[in-house]
Protein backbone atom coordinates (compact mmCIF):
# COMPACT_ATOMS: atom_id res chain seq x y z
CA UNK A 1 0.00 0.00 0.00
CA UNK A 2 1.58 3.50 -0.69
CA UNK A 3 2.16 5.56 2.03
CA UNK A 4 -0.25 8.23 2.00
CA UNK A 5 2.04 11.65 1.63
CA UNK A 6 0.41 15.51 2.40
CA UNK A 7 1.22 17.51 -0.02
CA UNK A 8 1.20 21.48 0.84
CA UNK A 9 -0.52 23.34 -1.28
CA UNK A 10 2.47 26.20 -1.39
CA UNK A 11 2.50 29.46 -3.81
CA UNK A 12 4.33 29.04 -6.66
CA UNK A 13 5.56 32.96 -6.82
CA UNK A 14 6.09 35.13 -4.02
CA UNK A 15 3.32 36.35 -2.00
CA UNK A 16 2.80 38.89 0.85
CA UNK A 17 1.44 38.49 3.80
CA UNK A 18 -1.68 40.84 3.56
CA UNK A 19 -3.92 38.00 2.23
CA UNK A 20 -2.63 35.59 5.60
CA UNK A 21 -3.21 38.87 7.82
CA UNK A 22 -6.68 39.16 6.68
CA UNK A 23 -6.97 35.52 6.75
CA UNK A 24 -5.72 35.72 10.53
CA UNK A 25 -7.75 38.30 11.49
CA UNK A 26 -11.28 36.45 10.29
CA UNK A 27 -9.91 33.23 12.71
CA UNK A 28 -9.87 35.36 15.56
CA UNK A 29 -12.74 37.15 15.26
CA UNK A 30 -14.65 33.70 14.69
CA UNK A 31 -13.13 32.81 17.58
CA UNK A 32 -14.87 35.43 20.17
CA UNK A 33 -17.71 33.64 19.27
CA UNK A 34 -16.74 30.55 19.96
CA UNK A 35 -17.76 28.84 23.71
CA UNK A 36 -15.21 29.20 26.03
CA UNK A 37 -13.26 25.80 27.12
CA UNK A 38 -12.24 27.45 30.17
CA UNK A 39 -13.16 25.17 33.49
CA UNK A 40 -14.36 27.76 36.66
CA UNK A 41 -12.02 25.90 38.53
CA UNK A 42 -12.74 25.96 42.42
CA UNK A 43 -16.64 25.73 41.90
CA UNK A 44 -16.43 23.36 38.90
CA UNK A 45 -13.81 20.74 39.42
CA UNK A 46 -14.90 18.36 36.57
CA UNK A 47 -16.61 19.06 32.93
CA UNK A 48 -17.90 16.50 30.42
CA UNK A 49 -15.43 16.64 28.96
CA UNK A 50 -12.56 16.41 31.36
CA UNK A 51 -12.45 14.72 34.75
CA UNK A 52 -9.48 13.68 36.72
CA UNK A 53 -8.29 10.39 35.48
CA UNK A 54 -9.09 7.15 38.18
CA UNK A 55 -5.36 6.27 37.79
CA UNK A 56 -4.22 9.32 39.71
CA UNK A 57 -1.95 9.23 41.88
CA UNK A 58 -2.43 11.63 44.44
CA UNK A 59 -2.14 12.09 49.07
CA UNK A 60 -2.22 8.30 50.44
CA UNK A 61 -4.89 6.91 52.37
CA UNK A 62 -5.41 4.02 54.58
CA UNK A 63 -8.11 1.87 54.53
CA UNK A 64 -9.83 0.85 57.54
CA UNK A 65 -11.75 -2.66 58.28
CA UNK A 66 -15.10 -3.09 60.01
CA UNK A 67 -14.00 -2.05 63.75
CA UNK A 68 -12.28 1.19 62.28
CA UNK A 69 -8.60 0.17 62.67
CA UNK A 70 -6.28 0.77 59.78
CA UNK A 71 -5.89 -3.00 57.57
CA UNK A 72 -2.29 -2.66 57.91
CA UNK A 73 -0.38 -5.77 59.08
CA UNK A 74 2.83 -3.45 59.31
CA UNK A 75 4.57 -6.02 57.09
CA UNK A 76 7.33 -3.19 56.17
CA UNK A 77 6.73 -4.06 52.17
CA UNK A 78 6.25 -0.44 51.79
CA UNK A 79 8.47 1.37 53.19
CA UNK A 80 11.00 -1.48 51.43
CA UNK A 81 9.88 -0.79 47.83
CA UNK A 82 9.27 2.90 48.56
CA UNK A 83 12.06 4.70 46.19
CA UNK A 84 11.90 7.87 48.17
CA UNK A 85 12.31 6.65 51.50
CA UNK A 86 8.86 8.62 52.73
CA UNK A 87 7.27 6.17 54.80
CA UNK A 88 7.90 5.48 58.45
CA UNK A 89 7.14 2.10 59.62
CA UNK A 90 7.60 0.94 63.46
CA UNK A 91 5.58 -2.20 64.07
CA UNK A 92 3.91 -3.04 67.33
CA UNK A 93 1.94 -6.90 68.27
CA UNK A 94 -0.77 -7.35 70.19
CA UNK A 95 -1.47 -10.14 72.71
CA UNK A 96 -2.62 -12.07 69.97
CA UNK A 97 0.00 -12.27 68.28
CA UNK A 98 -1.76 -9.46 65.17
CA UNK A 99 0.77 -7.33 63.77
CA UNK A 100 -0.39 -3.00 63.64
CA UNK A 101 1.73 -0.48 62.82
CA UNK A 102 2.48 1.90 66.20
CA UNK A 103 3.78 4.62 64.19
CA UNK A 104 3.12 4.62 60.08
CA UNK A 105 4.16 8.25 58.70
CA UNK A 106 4.43 9.04 55.08
CA UNK A 107 6.13 12.16 54.28
CA UNK A 108 4.01 13.58 51.26
CA UNK A 109 7.08 16.00 50.38
CA UNK A 110 9.37 13.54 50.20
CA UNK A 111 6.70 10.82 48.28
CA UNK A 112 7.09 10.43 44.32
CA UNK A 113 3.70 9.52 44.05
CA UNK A 114 4.93 6.31 42.01
CA UNK A 115 2.04 4.05 43.56
CA UNK A 116 4.43 0.97 44.79
CA UNK A 117 3.51 1.22 48.40
CA UNK A 118 -0.06 0.26 46.94
CA UNK A 119 1.08 -2.59 44.15
CA UNK A 120 3.14 -4.22 47.13
CA UNK A 121 0.68 -4.01 50.02
CA UNK A 122 -0.65 -7.36 50.39
CA UNK A 123 -3.26 -6.06 52.74
CA UNK A 124 -4.75 -3.53 50.17
CA UNK A 125 -4.62 -0.79 53.00
CA UNK A 126 -2.60 1.71 51.60
CA UNK A 127 -3.49 3.54 48.84
CA UNK A 128 -2.77 6.65 46.78
CA UNK A 129 -5.75 8.38 46.26
CA UNK A 130 -7.43 10.78 43.37
CA UNK A 131 -6.68 13.91 45.29
CA UNK A 132 -4.67 17.45 44.42
CA UNK A 133 -5.77 19.56 46.44
CA UNK A 134 -3.25 19.86 49.54
CA UNK A 135 -2.28 23.26 50.18
CA UNK A 136 -1.32 23.46 53.93
CA UNK A 137 0.40 26.65 56.25
CA UNK A 138 3.03 24.54 57.58
CA UNK A 139 5.74 22.37 56.07
CA UNK A 140 5.46 19.50 59.06
CA UNK A 141 1.41 19.63 58.30
CA UNK A 142 2.53 17.46 55.36
CA UNK A 143 4.05 14.62 57.33
CA UNK A 144 0.73 12.68 57.41
CA UNK A 145 -0.03 10.28 60.57
CA UNK A 146 -1.60 7.43 60.62
CA UNK A 147 -4.79 9.11 61.76
CA UNK A 148 -4.66 11.16 59.38
CA UNK A 149 -4.32 8.99 56.74
CA UNK A 150 -7.38 7.03 58.01
CA UNK A 151 -9.54 9.80 58.14
CA UNK A 152 -9.10 10.78 54.28
CA UNK A 153 -12.31 10.32 52.40
CA UNK A 154 -11.13 10.57 48.25
CA UNK A 155 -11.15 8.00 46.22
CA UNK A 156 -8.23 5.50 45.79
CA UNK A 157 -6.45 5.27 42.42
CA UNK A 158 -6.81 2.21 41.02
CA UNK A 159 -3.72 3.02 39.25
CA UNK A 160 -4.37 0.88 35.99
CA UNK A 161 -7.78 1.13 34.07
CA UNK A 162 -9.99 -1.75 35.12
CA UNK A 163 -11.10 -2.32 31.42
CA UNK A 164 -7.37 -2.10 29.69
CA UNK A 165 -5.72 -3.69 32.48
CA UNK A 166 -3.16 -4.62 30.00
CA UNK A 167 -2.26 -0.78 28.94
CA UNK A 168 -2.86 -1.25 25.64
CA UNK B 1 -9.81 89.80 34.98
CA UNK B 2 -13.09 89.86 33.13
CA UNK B 3 -15.39 87.49 34.05
CA UNK B 4 -15.15 86.57 30.31
CA UNK B 5 -11.78 85.15 31.02
CA UNK B 6 -12.27 83.53 34.43
CA UNK B 7 -15.55 81.71 32.59
CA UNK B 8 -13.25 80.27 30.37
CA UNK B 9 -10.32 79.42 33.03
CA UNK B 10 -13.30 77.78 35.33
CA UNK B 11 -14.41 75.78 32.01
CA UNK B 12 -11.05 74.80 31.06
CA UNK B 13 -10.12 73.59 34.36
CA UNK B 14 -13.75 71.40 33.98
CA UNK B 15 -12.89 70.34 30.80
CA UNK B 16 -9.76 69.22 31.96
CA UNK B 17 -11.20 66.97 34.82
CA UNK B 18 -13.58 65.21 32.67
CA UNK B 19 -10.89 64.61 29.94
CA UNK B 20 -8.54 63.43 32.46
CA UNK B 21 -10.35 61.25 34.59
CA UNK B 22 -12.06 59.95 31.62
CA UNK B 23 -8.48 59.05 29.72
CA UNK B 24 -7.10 57.71 33.64
CA UNK B 25 -9.98 55.57 34.19
CA UNK B 26 -10.47 54.37 30.78
CA UNK B 27 -6.72 53.07 30.61
CA UNK B 28 -7.09 50.89 33.62
CA UNK B 29 -10.29 49.45 32.02
CA UNK B 30 -8.39 49.26 29.03
CA UNK B 31 -6.38 46.80 30.67
CA UNK B 32 -8.89 44.96 31.40
CA UNK B 33 -10.50 45.00 28.24
CA UNK B 34 -6.79 43.62 26.44
CA UNK B 35 -7.14 40.65 28.81
CA UNK B 36 -10.79 40.01 27.78
CA UNK B 37 -10.12 40.43 24.53
CA UNK B 38 -7.23 38.18 24.43
CA UNK B 39 -9.25 35.20 26.00
CA UNK B 40 -11.93 35.55 24.13
CA UNK B 41 -9.96 35.09 20.99
CA UNK B 42 -8.80 31.99 22.97
CA UNK B 43 -11.47 30.34 23.51
CA UNK B 44 -11.14 31.20 27.58
CA UNK B 45 -12.98 33.50 29.38
CA UNK B 46 -10.51 36.33 30.95
CA UNK B 47 -10.18 37.61 34.59
CA UNK B 48 -13.57 37.46 36.07
CA UNK B 49 -13.21 37.04 39.87
CA UNK B 50 -12.52 40.42 41.12
CA UNK B 51 -15.73 42.46 41.01
CA UNK B 52 -18.54 41.89 38.64
CA UNK B 53 -17.22 40.01 35.05
CA UNK B 54 -13.75 41.66 36.81
CA UNK B 55 -14.90 45.25 36.55
CA UNK B 56 -12.39 45.79 39.85
CA UNK B 57 -9.32 43.85 38.32
CA UNK B 58 -7.58 46.98 37.15
CA UNK B 59 -8.08 48.28 40.71
CA UNK B 60 -6.56 45.00 42.03
CA UNK B 61 -3.72 45.46 39.70
CA UNK B 62 -3.41 48.84 40.58
CA UNK B 63 -3.04 48.34 44.55
CA UNK B 64 -0.66 45.46 43.75
CA UNK B 65 1.83 47.92 41.60
CA UNK B 66 1.44 50.98 44.41
CA UNK B 67 2.56 48.41 47.69
CA UNK B 68 4.70 46.03 45.16
CA UNK B 69 8.69 46.56 46.05
CA UNK B 70 10.00 49.53 44.49
CA UNK B 71 13.71 48.25 42.70
CA UNK B 72 16.32 49.55 41.24
CA UNK B 73 19.37 47.65 39.77
CA UNK B 74 22.73 48.76 41.21
CA UNK B 75 24.52 51.24 38.86
CA UNK B 76 21.43 52.34 37.36
CA UNK B 77 21.39 55.99 36.54
CA UNK B 78 19.28 56.89 39.61
CA UNK B 79 18.21 59.97 38.34
CA UNK B 80 17.36 58.87 34.67
CA UNK B 81 15.47 55.78 35.99
CA UNK B 82 13.31 57.28 38.34
CA UNK B 83 12.27 60.38 35.42
CA UNK B 84 12.28 57.97 32.30
CA UNK B 85 8.30 57.29 33.84
CA UNK B 86 7.45 60.35 33.90
CA UNK B 87 8.56 61.33 30.85
CA UNK B 88 7.05 58.67 29.16
CA UNK B 89 3.94 58.90 30.81
CA UNK B 90 3.04 62.98 30.58
CA UNK B 91 3.33 63.49 27.04
CA UNK B 92 0.98 60.26 26.23
CA UNK B 93 -1.43 62.36 28.73
CA UNK B 94 -0.90 65.68 27.27
CA UNK B 95 -2.21 64.23 23.84
CA UNK B 96 -5.40 63.55 25.05
CA UNK B 97 -6.09 67.62 25.79
CA UNK B 98 -5.99 68.49 21.97
CA UNK B 99 -8.47 65.37 20.53
CA UNK B 100 -12.29 67.06 19.97
CA UNK B 101 -14.56 64.83 21.63
CA UNK B 102 -17.85 66.23 20.52
CA UNK B 103 -19.63 68.93 18.83
CA UNK B 104 -19.54 71.98 20.56
CA UNK B 105 -21.72 73.33 23.08
CA UNK B 106 -23.76 76.34 23.45
CA UNK B 107 -22.85 78.01 26.58
CA UNK B 108 -24.59 81.16 27.99
CA UNK B 109 -24.48 81.59 31.86
CA UNK B 110 -23.31 84.30 33.81
CA UNK B 111 -22.85 83.82 37.74
CA UNK B 112 -21.51 84.76 40.69
CA UNK B 113 -19.33 82.38 42.61
CA UNK B 114 -19.27 84.09 46.36
CA UNK B 115 -15.90 85.43 47.18
CA UNK B 116 -14.44 84.76 43.61
CA UNK B 117 -16.45 87.28 41.85
CA UNK B 118 -18.62 87.27 38.36
CA UNK B 119 -18.25 84.17 35.97
CA UNK B 120 -19.74 84.55 32.33
CA UNK B 121 -19.48 82.25 28.92
CA UNK B 122 -21.40 83.05 25.85
CA UNK B 123 -20.87 81.14 22.83
CA UNK B 124 -20.47 77.81 21.48
CA UNK B 125 -17.68 75.94 23.74
CA UNK B 126 -15.34 73.68 22.38
CA UNK B 127 -15.58 70.16 23.68
CA UNK B 128 -11.71 69.87 23.77
CA UNK B 129 -9.27 70.86 26.42
CA UNK B 130 -7.40 73.02 24.40
CA UNK B 131 -8.45 74.21 20.98
CA UNK B 132 -4.90 74.36 19.30
CA UNK B 133 -4.33 75.81 15.77
CA UNK B 134 -1.54 73.65 14.97
CA UNK B 135 -4.03 70.50 15.54
CA UNK B 136 -2.16 67.13 14.64
CA UNK B 137 0.92 68.95 14.31
CA UNK B 138 1.35 69.30 18.40
CA UNK B 139 0.11 65.64 18.14
CA UNK B 140 3.12 64.53 15.85
CA UNK B 141 5.48 66.60 17.82
CA UNK B 142 4.30 65.56 21.25
CA UNK B 143 4.21 61.65 20.69
CA UNK B 144 7.48 61.66 19.54
CA UNK B 145 8.50 62.86 22.68
CA UNK B 146 7.15 59.62 24.14
CA UNK B 147 9.72 57.71 22.88
CA UNK B 148 12.75 60.07 25.00
CA UNK B 149 11.18 58.33 27.96
CA UNK B 150 11.31 54.70 26.61
CA UNK B 151 15.12 55.47 25.60
CA UNK B 152 16.10 56.80 28.88
CA UNK B 153 14.20 53.51 30.65
CA UNK B 154 16.37 51.50 28.58
CA UNK B 155 19.84 53.06 28.74
CA UNK B 156 19.24 54.23 33.02
CA UNK B 157 18.70 51.02 33.69
CA UNK B 158 22.30 49.47 33.25
CA UNK B 159 20.68 46.50 31.57
CA UNK B 160 21.31 45.30 27.81
CA UNK B 161 18.10 43.85 27.54
CA UNK B 162 16.81 47.39 28.34
CA UNK B 163 19.08 48.89 26.42
CA UNK B 164 18.42 46.85 23.36
CA UNK B 165 14.65 47.60 23.61
CA UNK B 166 15.61 51.68 24.10
CA UNK B 167 17.57 51.55 20.81
CA UNK B 168 14.91 49.71 18.51
CA UNK B 169 12.14 52.03 20.21
CA UNK B 170 14.41 55.16 18.93
CA UNK B 171 15.29 53.45 15.49
CA UNK B 172 11.42 52.17 15.11
CA UNK B 173 10.13 55.72 16.08
CA UNK B 174 12.54 57.47 13.73
CA UNK B 175 11.29 55.46 10.83
CA UNK B 176 8.04 55.19 11.46
CA UNK B 177 7.96 58.73 11.99
CA UNK B 178 8.86 59.56 8.65
CA UNK B 179 6.19 57.55 6.84
CA UNK B 180 3.19 59.24 9.51
CA UNK B 181 3.94 62.75 8.75
CA UNK B 182 3.86 62.12 4.93
CA UNK B 183 0.71 60.00 5.37
CA UNK B 184 -1.09 63.41 7.01
CA UNK B 185 -0.12 65.78 4.09
CA UNK B 186 -2.88 64.47 1.99
CA UNK B 187 -5.23 65.30 4.73
CA UNK B 188 -3.40 68.89 5.01
CA UNK B 189 -3.66 68.99 1.09
CA UNK B 190 -8.04 68.49 1.37
CA UNK B 191 -8.79 70.39 4.28
CA UNK B 192 -6.08 72.95 3.68
CA UNK B 193 -5.72 73.13 7.71
CA UNK B 194 -3.92 71.57 10.13
CA UNK B 195 -6.36 71.95 13.31
CA UNK B 196 -9.20 68.87 14.35
CA UNK B 197 -11.97 71.38 14.22
CA UNK B 198 -11.62 72.46 10.69
CA UNK B 199 -10.71 69.09 9.43
CA UNK B 200 -14.15 67.67 11.28
CA UNK B 201 -15.80 70.36 9.58
CA UNK B 202 -14.37 69.91 6.39
CA UNK B 203 -15.56 65.87 6.31
CA UNK B 204 -18.81 67.06 7.32
CA UNK B 205 -19.07 69.19 4.48
CA UNK B 206 -17.99 66.22 2.21
CA UNK B 207 -17.14 63.08 3.02
CA UNK B 208 -15.24 61.26 5.94
CA UNK B 209 -11.33 61.40 4.77
CA UNK B 210 -11.61 57.53 4.98
CA UNK B 211 -12.83 57.53 1.65
CA UNK B 212 -10.92 60.15 -0.29
CA UNK B 213 -7.33 59.69 1.42
CA UNK B 214 -8.03 55.55 2.24
CA UNK B 215 -4.28 55.24 1.80
CA UNK B 216 -3.58 57.92 3.98
CA UNK B 217 -5.50 55.89 6.49
CA UNK B 218 -3.73 52.41 5.58
CA UNK B 219 -0.15 54.04 6.54
CA UNK B 220 -1.13 56.46 9.24
CA UNK B 221 -2.82 52.76 11.22
CA UNK B 222 0.13 50.86 10.48
CA UNK B 223 2.80 53.91 11.45
CA UNK B 224 0.14 54.20 14.29
CA UNK B 225 0.75 50.87 15.71
CA UNK B 226 4.44 51.40 15.32
CA UNK B 227 4.47 54.07 16.73
CA UNK B 228 2.73 52.56 20.02
CA UNK B 229 5.15 49.98 20.43
CA UNK B 230 2.41 47.52 20.02
CA UNK B 231 2.07 44.23 17.95
CA UNK B 232 3.00 43.21 15.36
CA UNK B 233 5.64 46.18 16.15
CA UNK B 234 6.46 45.68 20.06
CA UNK B 235 10.07 45.20 19.24
CA UNK B 236 11.08 47.39 21.88
CA UNK B 237 9.32 45.07 24.18
CA UNK B 238 10.47 41.69 22.43
CA UNK B 239 9.58 39.31 25.35
CA UNK B 240 10.62 36.47 23.83
CA UNK B 241 13.80 38.17 22.92
CA UNK B 242 14.56 40.86 25.43
CA UNK B 243 12.72 39.55 28.30
CA UNK B 244 10.66 43.13 28.38
CA UNK B 245 12.99 45.52 26.91
CA UNK B 246 13.33 48.62 27.81
CA UNK B 247 11.21 48.13 31.10
CA UNK B 248 12.93 45.43 32.41
CA UNK B 249 14.21 46.87 34.89
CA UNK B 250 11.20 48.45 36.28
CA UNK B 251 9.23 47.01 39.38
CA UNK B 252 6.04 48.86 40.95
CA UNK B 253 4.01 51.55 39.79
CA UNK B 254 6.90 52.96 37.92
CA UNK B 255 6.55 50.22 35.89
CA UNK B 256 2.73 50.72 35.96
CA UNK B 257 3.25 53.89 34.22
CA UNK B 258 4.59 52.63 31.28
CA UNK B 259 1.83 50.84 30.99
CA UNK B 260 -0.58 53.24 31.19
CA UNK B 261 1.72 55.13 28.63
CA UNK B 262 1.11 52.73 26.68
CA UNK B 263 -2.43 52.49 26.53
CA UNK B 264 -3.00 56.42 26.60
CA UNK B 265 -0.65 56.42 23.38
CA UNK B 266 -2.92 53.94 22.16
CA UNK B 267 -5.95 55.89 23.06
CA UNK B 268 -4.10 59.03 21.14
CA UNK B 269 -3.81 56.89 18.07
CA UNK B 270 -7.51 55.72 17.98
CA UNK B 271 -8.66 59.12 18.68
CA UNK B 272 -6.51 60.31 15.89
CA UNK B 273 -7.36 57.74 13.75
CA UNK B 274 -11.07 58.69 14.02
CA UNK B 275 -10.83 62.40 13.93
CA UNK B 276 -9.02 62.81 10.78
CA UNK B 277 -10.21 59.62 8.68
CA UNK B 278 -13.57 59.18 10.52
CA UNK B 279 -15.04 62.09 11.11
CA UNK B 280 -14.58 62.96 14.67
CA UNK B 281 -17.87 63.43 16.76
CA UNK B 282 -19.78 63.40 13.48
CA UNK B 283 -22.92 61.78 13.09
CA UNK B 284 -23.52 61.48 9.40
CA UNK B 285 -26.47 63.46 8.19
CA UNK B 286 -27.09 67.36 8.88
CA UNK B 287 -28.65 66.55 12.68
CA UNK B 288 -25.24 67.35 14.53
CA UNK B 289 -24.21 70.57 13.32
CA UNK B 290 -27.58 72.55 14.68
CA UNK B 291 -25.90 72.49 18.61
CA UNK B 292 -27.40 72.18 21.36
CA UNK B 293 -27.16 69.80 24.69
CA UNK B 294 -28.33 66.65 23.17
CA UNK B 295 -26.05 67.18 20.15
CA UNK B 296 -23.38 67.52 22.17
CA UNK B 297 -24.00 64.30 24.27
CA UNK B 298 -25.34 62.29 21.00
CA UNK B 299 -22.26 63.33 19.07
CA UNK B 300 -19.66 62.51 22.27
CA UNK B 301 -21.26 58.32 22.49
CA UNK B 302 -21.04 58.81 19.03
CA UNK B 303 -17.14 59.35 19.01
CA UNK B 304 -16.64 57.06 21.98
CA UNK B 305 -18.04 54.19 19.96
CA UNK B 306 -15.45 54.94 16.82
CA UNK B 307 -12.94 55.16 19.47
CA UNK B 308 -13.66 52.05 21.21
CA UNK B 309 -13.91 50.42 17.42
CA UNK B 310 -10.63 51.29 17.04
CA UNK B 311 -8.95 50.18 20.22
CA UNK B 312 -10.84 46.77 19.61
CA UNK B 313 -9.16 46.53 16.61
CA UNK B 314 -5.96 47.34 18.15
CA UNK B 315 -6.34 44.72 20.25
CA UNK B 316 -7.61 42.54 17.20
CA UNK B 317 -4.42 43.10 15.62
CA UNK B 318 -2.13 42.59 18.69
CA UNK B 319 -3.63 38.83 19.35
CA UNK B 320 -3.45 37.92 15.50
CA UNK B 321 -0.45 38.68 14.27
CA UNK B 322 2.99 37.87 15.24
CA UNK B 323 6.22 40.39 15.83
CA UNK B 324 7.89 41.08 12.83
CA UNK B 325 11.41 40.62 12.39
CA UNK B 326 13.58 43.69 12.96
CA UNK B 327 14.61 43.56 9.66
CA UNK B 328 11.01 43.56 8.35
CA UNK B 329 10.45 46.51 10.48
CA UNK B 330 12.48 48.60 8.99
CA UNK B 331 12.42 47.29 5.51
CA UNK B 332 8.32 48.15 5.74
CA UNK B 333 9.02 51.42 7.15
CA UNK B 334 11.22 53.21 4.58
CA UNK B 335 10.99 50.65 1.52
CA UNK B 336 7.10 50.42 1.42
CA UNK B 337 5.44 53.08 3.47
CA UNK B 338 7.33 55.91 2.77
CA UNK B 339 7.56 55.60 -0.78
CA UNK B 340 3.89 54.68 -0.90
CA UNK B 341 3.55 57.58 1.45
CA UNK B 342 5.29 60.29 -1.29
CA UNK B 343 3.60 58.83 -4.13
CA UNK B 344 0.36 59.00 -2.64
CA UNK B 345 0.92 62.78 -2.03
CA UNK B 346 1.85 63.45 -5.66
CA UNK B 347 -1.15 61.41 -7.08
CA UNK B 348 -3.15 63.49 -4.35
CA UNK B 349 -1.77 67.23 -5.69
CA UNK B 350 -2.47 66.04 -9.16
CA UNK B 351 -6.20 64.77 -8.33
CA UNK B 352 -6.83 67.97 -6.08
CA UNK B 353 -5.41 70.12 -9.10
CA UNK B 354 -7.34 68.33 -12.13
CA UNK B 355 -10.65 68.29 -10.18
CA UNK B 356 -10.49 72.06 -8.69
CA UNK B 357 -8.60 73.68 -11.82
CA UNK B 358 -8.83 72.01 -14.56
CA UNK B 359 -12.71 70.16 -13.90
CA UNK B 360 -13.89 73.06 -11.93
CA UNK B 361 -15.32 71.40 -8.91
CA UNK B 362 -15.41 73.31 -5.77
CA UNK B 363 -18.37 71.92 -3.94
CA UNK B 364 -16.67 69.71 -0.89
CA UNK B 365 -19.05 66.71 -1.96
CA UNK B 366 -18.17 66.19 -5.20
CA UNK B 367 -15.02 66.88 -4.97
CA UNK B 368 -14.37 64.39 -2.20
CA UNK B 369 -16.49 61.58 -4.55
CA UNK B 370 -14.06 62.82 -7.61
CA UNK B 371 -11.18 61.57 -4.98
CA UNK B 372 -12.68 58.81 -3.98
CA UNK B 373 -12.74 57.74 -7.55
CA UNK B 374 -9.21 58.24 -7.68
CA UNK B 375 -8.84 56.59 -4.63
CA UNK B 376 -10.28 53.04 -5.44
CA UNK B 377 -8.16 53.05 -8.56
CA UNK B 378 -5.02 53.64 -6.37
CA UNK B 379 -6.04 50.59 -3.72
CA UNK B 380 -6.98 48.58 -6.03
CA UNK B 381 -2.86 48.91 -7.56
CA UNK B 382 -1.35 49.35 -4.25
CA UNK B 383 -3.12 46.09 -2.89
CA UNK B 384 -2.81 44.55 -5.58
CA UNK B 385 0.91 45.18 -5.93
CA UNK B 386 1.29 44.20 -2.31
CA UNK B 387 -0.23 41.04 -2.25
CA UNK B 388 1.24 39.88 -5.25
CA UNK B 389 4.59 40.53 -3.33
CA UNK B 390 6.08 43.54 -5.08
CA UNK B 391 6.41 45.26 -2.15
CA UNK B 392 6.65 43.11 0.35
CA UNK B 393 8.33 39.46 0.17
CA UNK B 394 6.70 37.08 2.68
CA UNK B 395 8.59 34.29 4.11
CA UNK B 396 8.10 31.78 1.30
CA UNK B 397 11.78 32.13 0.12
CA UNK B 398 12.75 28.19 -0.40
CA UNK B 399 13.37 28.26 -4.25
CA UNK B 400 16.34 30.53 -3.66
CA UNK B 401 17.47 29.15 -0.39
CA UNK B 402 17.44 25.77 -1.62
CA UNK B 403 19.84 26.07 -4.67
CA UNK B 404 22.88 23.60 -4.02
CA UNK B 405 26.06 25.49 -2.81
CA UNK B 406 28.35 23.14 -4.38
CA UNK B 407 27.52 21.35 -7.12
CA UNK B 408 26.86 17.80 -6.81
CA UNK B 409 28.33 15.74 -8.67
CA UNK B 410 25.74 13.34 -11.48
CA UNK B 411 25.49 10.04 -10.80
CA UNK B 412 25.38 7.77 -13.56
CA UNK B 413 24.58 4.31 -14.40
Amino acid sequence: MAIGVKVMRRPEREVSYVRATLKGMALTFKHMFEPKVTMQYPEQKSTTEWSISQRWRGTHRMLTDEQGRSKCVACGLCPQICPANCIKLVPGEDEQGNRYPLIYEIDEFRCVFCGYCQEVCPEEAIHVGVHFENAEYTRGRFVYDLERLQSQTHAVSTLWDPSDPQGE
Amino acid sequence: MTPEMKGFILLSVLKMLFVFTVILVGVALLTLMERKVSAWMQNRRGPNRVGWAGLLQPAADGVKNILKEETSPALANRWLFVLAPALAFIPALMLSAVIPFAAPLPVDFDVTLGPLGPFAYHGPLPMVVADLPIGFLFVLAISSMGVYGIALAGWSSNSKYALLGGLRATAQMISYEVAMGLSLIPVLLISGNVGFGAIIRDQQAGLWYVLPLFLSFFIFLISGFAETNRLPFDLPEAESELIAGYHTEYSAMKFSLFFIAEYANVVTVCAMVTTLFFGGWDIPGRWDEQGGLLQTIATGAFFFLKLMFWIFFVMWIRWTLPRFRYDQLMALGWKVLMPIALAYIMVICTAIYGIEHVAGITDPKLRSLALLGVNVVVAFLVFGLLDSGVFIKGSNRRQHSAKPLVKRATVTG
